[in-house]
C-alpha cells in the first residue's frame, strides 16, 4: 500500500484516554494499558461512570410508575436515554427501540417472538458463514424447531460475503435474511443497504447484527433498510447490561411478546393478559435503569466526538495496523485489505505460534488482545484454523497502540525462535 | 516474567513426546477447550488383562502449554493403572508443568488432562474447579 493513500489521523487517541480511568491502572508489565480489546468489550470514559453513580446516587427509582417526583424522573430519565439512542441510529421514532440485555437478547427477541409467529416448515432462513454464535445459533433453534430450513451465505478467500452465493439464495425467495454489520472475528464490513435492498426485494424481513458498527461508524438504520437492527451498550462506550432492538414499528406492533411478567401489560385479569403498547410490550421486569443513563452518556460522549470522525479515526488506524502486520514475515491477516471494507478490528495468525501464546506473550507487554475462536467457531472453520489473534480498536487507541503490538508480536517471535 | 515460555516448554511444545494416534488401540477420546476451540485427541493401549496403560499418543492443534503438558504428562502414564489415572490430581498435571498457570492458561494446562480422564471414564470429563486447582499450582501470567 503506498503511504500518500493513507488518511491522516484526525483524533488524538492518545489524549482521549484522560477520559478513561482505566487507563490509570498499571499493568504487570509495568508499562502503561494497551487495549485492543474493543470488540469484545469497550472500556468507559468517565462521563459514562458518573452519569451511571448520578442515577444512583440522585435519580433513582423504578419506572413507569410515576406516583411520586423521584419516580417520575427516573422514568423522564430513562425514556430521554430511549429517545436519545433513537436518534443517534436514525430510527424513525423512539417507540421503535427495545431496551434489552444486549445484541444476543435482541437477537433472541426477534427468533422467538417474530420467528416463531412467521416461520413455518420450509421456509428459508438465509445468514452467513461470518456470524458471531449469537447471530447464528437462535436461527438454528428457530430452524430446528419450526421445520424452516437455515442457510448461509457463504465466505471468499479475503473474508467477504460471496455475492453470487448471497444472489442464489435471494433469488429463492428467503423469509428471513440476518447479517452482520461488521464481522468480528474478520473485521469486514458488508454492504448491508445492497443487501437489504435485494433481499427486501425477494421478500424477506431483514435482520441487522449492529453490535460491531454502531460503536464505529454512522449507522442510520432506516436508510440502510434493514426491519431489525441489534446492539449492545458496552461495545459503545456504555455500560454492561443494557443494549437495544430496534425493530420497524408495524412488525413489533404485530409481534407477540417475547418475556412476559410486569410492565409489559396493560391489564391482567385470572382469565388473560392484554399487552402493552410497543415497546413496552416487549419490556418485562424492571429494566437496566441506572445503565440506561450511562448508555445516554456513551451517545453524547460518541457524538461529542462525531461519528464520522471515530470511523476515520479507526479506518487511520486500520491502515497503519495491516500495512505493520504485512511486514512481518510469518503474519497472516485476515479479512478483506481494502479499508473501505474492513472495521478497526484485525485478526491474524503468527506462523508457528498458538494465537493463545501470542496473546500470553502480548500480555506479558501490558497489551490486551482476545485469541480464540471469537464465538464464531464457522470463521475458523472456513479458513482451517483454530483460532486467531485478534487487535481491535476504539476512539483511546492510537499509533503508539500499534507500535506496541508489532512490538509485540516481534518478541513473540523471538521468544519461539521462528523470528 | 517470561518464564511461562521457558526453553523446556518450547522444546515440547516443537517436538512433543507420545505425538501421533494407536492403531488399533484400546481407548480413544477427543474433547476440545472451548475457550479457543482447540482440539485433542488421546490413544491408549493396555496390556493384556486391560487393567494398565502400555502405551499412549495424542494430536493436537494446540498452543504452547496445552502441548507441553499433555507430552509431559503422557510421559508418566505408561504402568499406571486405570484406577490410579482416575485418582491423577489436577493439580500435579499443572505442577508438573514446572512454570506459573494463572486462570487465563487453566484450561490449556489442563487440556491434556481432560482427554485423559475422558477417554478413561469413556464421556467428556467436567473441566476441575479452576479456584482449587490454582490454590496450589501458583498464579501469574494472567491478570489480578
Amino acid at each position: 500500500m503506498a503511504i500518500e493513500e493513507v488518511v491522516p489521523r484526525v483524533l488524538d487517541g492518545a489524549a482521549l484516554r484522560a477520559d478513561f480511568p482505566v487507563f490509570e491502572r498499571p499493568t504487570a508489565s509495568g508499562r502503561p494499558l494497551a487495549y485492543l480489546d474493543s470488540a469484545s468489550s469497550s472500556q468507559k470514559p468517565r462521563a459514562v461512570i458518573e452519569a451511571v453513580a448520578d442515577s444512583y446516587a440522585h435519580h433513582y427509582a423504578n419506572v413507569h410508575r410515576g406516583i411520586y417526583e423521584l419516580s417520575v424522573d427516573a422514568d423522564a430519565r430513562f425514556e430521554g436515554a430511549r429517545r436519545s439512542l433513537a436518534a443517534f441510529i436514525g430510527a424513525p421514532s423512539h417507540r421503535e427501540i427495545v431496551f434489552v440485555r444486549n445484541a444476543t437478547e435482541a437477537l433472541n427477541l426477534i427468533a422467538y417472538s417474530w420467528g416463531r409467529a412467521n416461520c413455518r416448515p420450509g421456509d428459508l432462513i438465509v445468514s452467513t458463514q461470518m456470524e458471531h454464535h449469537a447471530n447464528l445459533v437462535p436461527w438454528q433453534q428457530l430452524a430446528a424447531e419450526t421445520g424452516a430450513t437455515l442457510e448461509y451465505v457463504r465466505l471468499t478467500d479475503d473474508g467477504r460475503l460471496d455475492p453470487d452465493d448471497l444472489n442464489g439464495r435471494l433469488a429463492r425467495g428467503p423469509r428471513l435474511v440476518t447479517v452482520s454489520h461488521v464481522s468480528n472475528a474478520l473485521g469486514t464490513i458488508n454492504p448491508v443497504a445492497e443487501i437489504a435492498g435485494a433481499a427486501r426485494a425477494a421478500g424477506a424481513v431483514v435482520v441487522l447484527d449492529a453490535a460491531q458498527s454502531v460503536p464505529h461508524m454512522p449507522v442510520d438504520v432506516a436508510a440502510l433498510g434493514v426491519d431489525f437492527a441489534a446492539l449492545s451498550g458496552h461495545k459503545m462506550l456504555g455500560p454492561s447490561g443494557i443494549g437495544a432492538l430496534w425493530g420497524r414499528r408495524d412488525l413489533l406492533d404485530a409481534m407477540p411478546p417475547f418475556l412476559t411478567g410486569g410492565s409489559m401489560i396493560k391489564r391482567v385479569t385470572l382469565e388473560g393478559t392484554e399487552w402493552n403498547d410497543v415497546p413496552w410490550k416487549f419490556e418485562a421486569g424492571t429494566p437496566a435503569i441506572a445503565e440506561a443513563s450511562g448508555l445516554a452518556a456513551a451517545v453524547d460522549y460518541l457524538q461529542g466526538i462525531g461519528m464520522d470522525v471515530v470511523r476515520a479515526h479507526e479506518r487511520f488506524l486500520f491502515e497503519r495496523t495491516w500495512a505493520a502486520l504485512g511486514e512481518i514475515s510469518g503474519v497472516r491477516r485476515l479479512g478483506p485489505a481494502s479499508a473501505d471494507e474492513h472495521a478497526g478490528v484485525i485478526s491474524f495468525v503468527v506462523e508457528g505460534i498458538h494465537p493463545h501464546d501470542v496473546a500470553t506473550i502480548l500480555d506479558q507487554h501490558g497489551v490486551a488482545v482476545r485469541a480464540g475462536h471469537h464465538c464464531a467457531q464457522p470463521v475458523m472453520q472456513r479458513y482451517d484454523l483454530p483460532a486467531t489473534t485478534r487487535a481491535s480498536f476504539s476512539v483511546y487507541n492510537d499509533l503508539d497502540d500499534v507500535e506496541r503490538l508489532v512490538e509485540g508480536i516481534r518478541a513473540t517471535q523471538r521468544v519461539f525462535g521462528t523470528a | 516474567m517470561d518464564n511461562l515460555y521457558r526453553d523446556f516448554i518450547l522444546e515440547h511444545y516443537r517436538e512433543p513426546h507420545n505425538r501421533g494416534v494407536l492403531e488399533p488401540n484400546d481407548l480413544h477420546f477427543a474433547d476440545s477447550n472451548p475457550t479457543c476451540g482447540d482440539e485433542m485427541t488421546m490413544t491408549l493401549r493396555l496390556d493384556p488383562a486391560g487393567e494398565r496403560i502400555s502405551d499412549v499418543a495424542f494430536e493436537a492443534r494446540g498452543c504452547a502449554i496445552s502441548q507441553a503438558s499433555a507430552s509431559i504428562m503422557t510421559d508418566e502414564l505408561r504402568g499406571m493403572s486405570l484406577d490410579e489415572v482416575r485418582g491423577m490430581d489436577p493439580r500435579e498435571v499443572i505442577g508438573n508443568l514446572g512454570v506459573p498457570i494463572g486462570p487465563a492458561r487453566v484450561k490449556c494446562a489442563l487440556l491434556g488432562y481432560k482427554v485423559l480422564q475422558g477417554a478413561v471414564i469413556g464421556a467428556a470429563a467436567q473441566w476441575p474447579d479452576e479456584a482449587e486447582v490454582l490454590d496450589d499450582a501458583g498464579s501469574g501470567g494472567a491478570a489480578p
